[in-house]
């Protein structure tokens, strides 16, 4: 059996499995049942994407007798799918086994139940896809899939409202994914991408199809200024849906990016690469600004997958820069950069949701400032997410500071481009990643310190105890793998090599020949990093410093006062809350600005009222963008509603006239 | 027979599908307008007619068949004694005067030719003409039911619209049987839903005339 078929076959048990939740769903076992499934599909799944990417096989495609008639449903599997497809079902997988064991805690699971499986398949569908009917239709089944999901507990408001955004902008973004395959596809409607492939358009099509992508791929994907819907509705869904929507529904709007603008829209100008270049950098700035202020676990996750995402579309804006300059080798660095870090974000922002997932279930809180001190109750828990917030800090030896270093390796190589624009550019939006890359450290030692460190802030934390094992084991995998990523990056990058030759024409050099493991993206500029060394040097400097310490010093417990800043007060409320923590970012970043409304009511002296600190931060996008546009909507239906209660004849004068214009634009231009 | 009479001869039996359009538009009386209605019935047929010999296509005498017992007689003995059941055969009003109303209508008729002859430069000449025709019968039709308030010449506007639409089916070659004959059928199933309903409006306004709807929407309203 070939690839496509085995993975389509996946795909149709998830799809067989969703139907199965559908029928049992009030079955005490169906949580194993469903999950258990889902967990076998993902493997073997995933055994068979790895097997397709490693062995690198020619292009697969399969022709299914469903859909349009006398078209049918193409499905393909080429390097770049097997690569995503790859990382839909890692983490299906992961969030499968994180299922068996927190989905016991779901209230009402009849409604998440039959949609896990089904969004697992809808998004393996949208990888498999080879003509842009069944691109679109599957995307579409990916998208209602997950909005049923977000609004799972709909008896908040809070998500029902999650749940209507999200839908508005999936429509949005579904639209503008119609149009640019409709651009693409052109008259003679052959859907299939290897007919869009051949065919040749005018680089004006090619520009319009790339803004049309990047609204309709990145809304998805949660770029900046189409992200307002993420940070609300992906911590609105189950934690371990959370996950899947963070760390891999967003990389399939990556991979829809990548297959339409590297692979389908055929050669683009280098201007195309500093917008695609610029909002990367925008996306990743704000994105981690917005996630340092949240005092939410999982709405602070949601807004950190912008700031990857936009990591990531820096390293697609270098890769199409250097492309239309046909510097083969720099664009194959960034554009491994990109696929590397589309892998790693996977990893790690599932490993921190579920962790945040596993703080849920332990205390039923998401607010940081009610937690605190979960290091002495969830030591596993804590070890693992200490590991994920490790590796999105980009700290060495983890996987994400090989992709960032990769980044800023592409980065250095920008002199060599002839346009001034992007050489003034490309450092600019440098300095902006190492913004976000320190901001990110920052984001991430808050959430773990407010968290898991200091003393409970309320009497759940106080109670909370360690999660079950399935949980802890999906963790652990993902942990692993960000170590394996970390250390020994080589394989993964010779791994992705068919898919720059695919997109880029270039590939970097054979890595797992070198000496030590070493990488070495780029030979001219002769910089290499060896995470394994790394890894040893940090491994044994650490033991060596513990045994030291344990050696020579006292084993005695000591217990002192800790700093008290002068008020030796017992409430563990005097400690520093995530907020105290942001403040002076805020103030730097963020003061005299729409996003942040600070007030502080002083009372007189003599007088008994309490001061007050008061403090809301809003995403400015909504202030600027999303009302004007809302309103104009409504201003707009309010006015076409008299449209509604017309006379027939003015109806008939209606169709007549507007006739009647249309034929004589078509006598005069035409 | 040479290509120039084939030509010519449909020339004429669709350009007189036009001229009694435009005989329509400007006919204040029913009775009269049933008349040209069912004249115009003849001429379409004709028209099909000639057209299934010139290509050869028997399935279109069908269809001219058709046109002829459906439109040319039915329809209009039909519509003649709703008529005379509803004792409306008095003059009805136009909304615009019948010299404005003729001027529109050379209007449209030179935006369909100018539109037609732009748009399929390489097309069998033949066929080019009778679209044109038949674009022109399709918006006169609309011009009528717009330019009528009398429900009865809303749908004879109605009928001549559907008149075009199937000369024009005929001048293009390939057209199946099928879709003529469904076409014939729907506005045969329109003919009488409208009849009941024409019945249903006066039974309950006294009248026939479509702003009575409108005041009684109005007073909902």
């Amino acid at each position: 059996m070939t690839s496509v078929a085995f993975l389509l076959l996946c795909a149709a048990a998830l799809l067989g499995t969703a139907l199965l939740a559908v029928m049992s769903a009030h079955a005490r076992s169906a949580n194993s049942i469903v999950y258990g499934a889902t967990l076998v599909i993902c493997v073997a799944a995933t055994t068979a994407a790895i097997t397709a990417l490693i062995g690198r096989g020619a292009p697969a495609g399969l022709v299914l007798p469903i859909g349009l008639p006398w078209i049918g449903a193409h499905f393909r599997i080429d390097a770049l799918s097997a690569f995503f497809l790859a990382i839909v079902n890692v983490g299906g997988a992961a969030a499968s086994l994180y299922g068996l064991g927190y989905g016991r805690h779901e209230d009402e699971p009849h409604r998440v139940l039959p949609f896990f499986p089904a969004f697992l398949a809808g998004m393996n569908l949208v990888v498999l896809a080879g003509d842009a009917f069944s691109y679109l239709l599957s995307w579409e089944f990916m998208s209602l899939a997950s909005w049923a999901l977000v609004i799972a507990h709909h008896h908040d408001p809070e998500n029902r409202r999650a749940g209507f955004v999200y839908l508005i902008m999936a429509s949005i973004g579904t639209l503008s994914l119609l149009l640019a395959l409709g651009l693409l596809t052109g008259a003679d409607g052959n859907y299939t991408f290897e007919a869009i492939r051949a065919g040749t358009r005018p680089p004006l099509t090619a520009a319009i199809v790339l803004v049309l992508v990047l609204i309709g791929a990145g809304s998805k994907a949660g770029l900046v200024p189409l992200h307002a819907w993420l940070p609300l509705a992906h911590p609105a869904a189950p934690s371990h849906v959370s996950a899947l929507m963070s760390g891999v529904m967003t990389k399939v709007a990556v991979y829809g990016f990548i297959r339409i603008v590297f692979d389908l829209a055929g050669p683009l100008p280098w201007w195309s690469g500093a917008l695609v270049l610029g909002i990367g950098g925008l996306s990743a700035v704000l994105g981690v600004l917005q996630a340092l202020m949240q005092d939410d676990t999982k709405r602070l996750l949601a807004y950190s997958t912008i700031e990857n995402i936009g990591i990531i579309f820096i390293g697609l804006g270098l890769a199409l820069a250097f492309r239309a300059n046909a510097m083969e080798a720099a664009a194959a660095l960034a554009m491994t950069a990109a696929l590397l870090h589309v892998l790693n974000h996977s990893l790690f922002k599932g490993l921190l949701f579920f962790g945040a997932g596993a703080v849920l279930v332990a205390t039923g809180e998401r607010n940081m400032d009610r937690l605190g001190g979960l290091i002495h109750r969830m030591p596993v828990t804590s070890f693992l997410f200490l590991v994920g917030c490790t590796a999105i800090s980009a700290l060495p030896p983890l996987n994400g500071f090989v992709s960032e270093w990769l980044t800023f390796q592409a980065i250095l190589l920008s002199p060599d481009v002839p346009q001034w624009t992007l050489k003034v550019m490309v450092p600019a939006v440098g300095g902006l990643l190492a913004l976000a890359a320190a901001l990110a450290g920052a984001t991430f030692v808050k959430m773990f310190g407010i968290a898991f460190l200091g003393r409970p802030r309320s009497n759940e934390a106080a109670t909370a105890a360690e999660v079950d094992r399935f949980s802890l084991s999906a963790m652990a995998l993902l942990a692993l793998l960000c170590l394996i990523t970390g250390i020994v990056p080589g394989f993964f990058i010779d791994a992705v090599a068919p898919i720059t030759r695919l997109v880029t024409g270039g590939a970097l050099p054979h890595q797992a020949s070198q000496p030590w493991l070493t990488i070495v993206p780029a030979v001219a500029s002769g910089s290499s990093y060896n995470g394994l060394l790394v890894f040893l040097f940090i491994a044994s400097s650490a033991m060596l410093a513990v045994w030291t310490i344990h050696r020579f010093a006292s084993h005695a417990l000591r217990r002192g006062p800790p700093w008290d800043c002068g008020f030796p007060d017992p409430s563990p409320l005097t400690q520093y809350s995530g907020s105290s923590f942001a403040q002076p970012i805020r103030r730097v970043f963020l003061a005299r600005t729409a996003a942040v409304h600070e007030e502080v009511v002083m009372p007189a002296p003599g007088d008994i009222r309490p001061a007050r600190f008061s403090l809301v931060v809003s995403d400015p996008v909504w202030t600027w963008l999303y009302q004007p546009v809302a309103g104009a909507v409504e201003f707009a239906a309010l006015h076409l509603n008299h449209l509604q209660f017309l006379t027939i004849r003015r109806y008939l004068s209606l169709v007549f006239f507007s006739l009647i214009a249309l034929l004589s634009v078509l006598a005069i231009w035409s | 027979m040479g290509h120039g009479l084939t030509f010519d001869i449909a020339h004429l039996l669709a350009g007189g599908l036009v001229l009694i359009s435009f005989l329509m538009i400007t006919q204040h009386r029913l009775y009269s307008l049933l008349n040209a209605f069912a004249l115009q019935a003849v001429l379409l047929s004709l028209s099909v007619a000639w057209q299934a010999y010139v290509q050869h296509a028997p399935h279109l005498y069908v269809t001219a068949l058709i046109a002829l017992v459906f439109k040319a007689i039915i329809v209009p003995v039909g519509l003649h004694r709703i008529i005379q059941r509803l004792g409306i055969h008095r003059e009805i009003e136009t909304v615009i005067g019948s010299g404005t109303t003729m001027l529109v209508g050379m209007g449209l008729v030179a935006l369909s030719m100018t539109v037609m002859l732009k748009v399929t430069p390489t097309a069998d000449p033949l066929a080019r003409e009778d679209l044109a025709f038949a674009l022109s019968v399709v918006l006169l039709g609309l011009l009528m039911m717009v330019s009528r308030r009398n429900a009865v010449s809303q749908v004879v506007g109605f009928m001549s619209l559907e008149n075009g639409l199937v000369l024009a089916a005929a001048g293009a070659r390939g057209m199946p049987l099928v879709v003529e004959i469904s076409v014939a059928f729907s506005v045969l199933i329109a003919f009488f839903v409208i009849g009941v309903f024409l019945f249903r409006i006066r039974e309950r306004f006294d009248t026939v005339d479509v702003q009575a709807l409108d005041r009684f929407r109005g007073e909902r309203r």
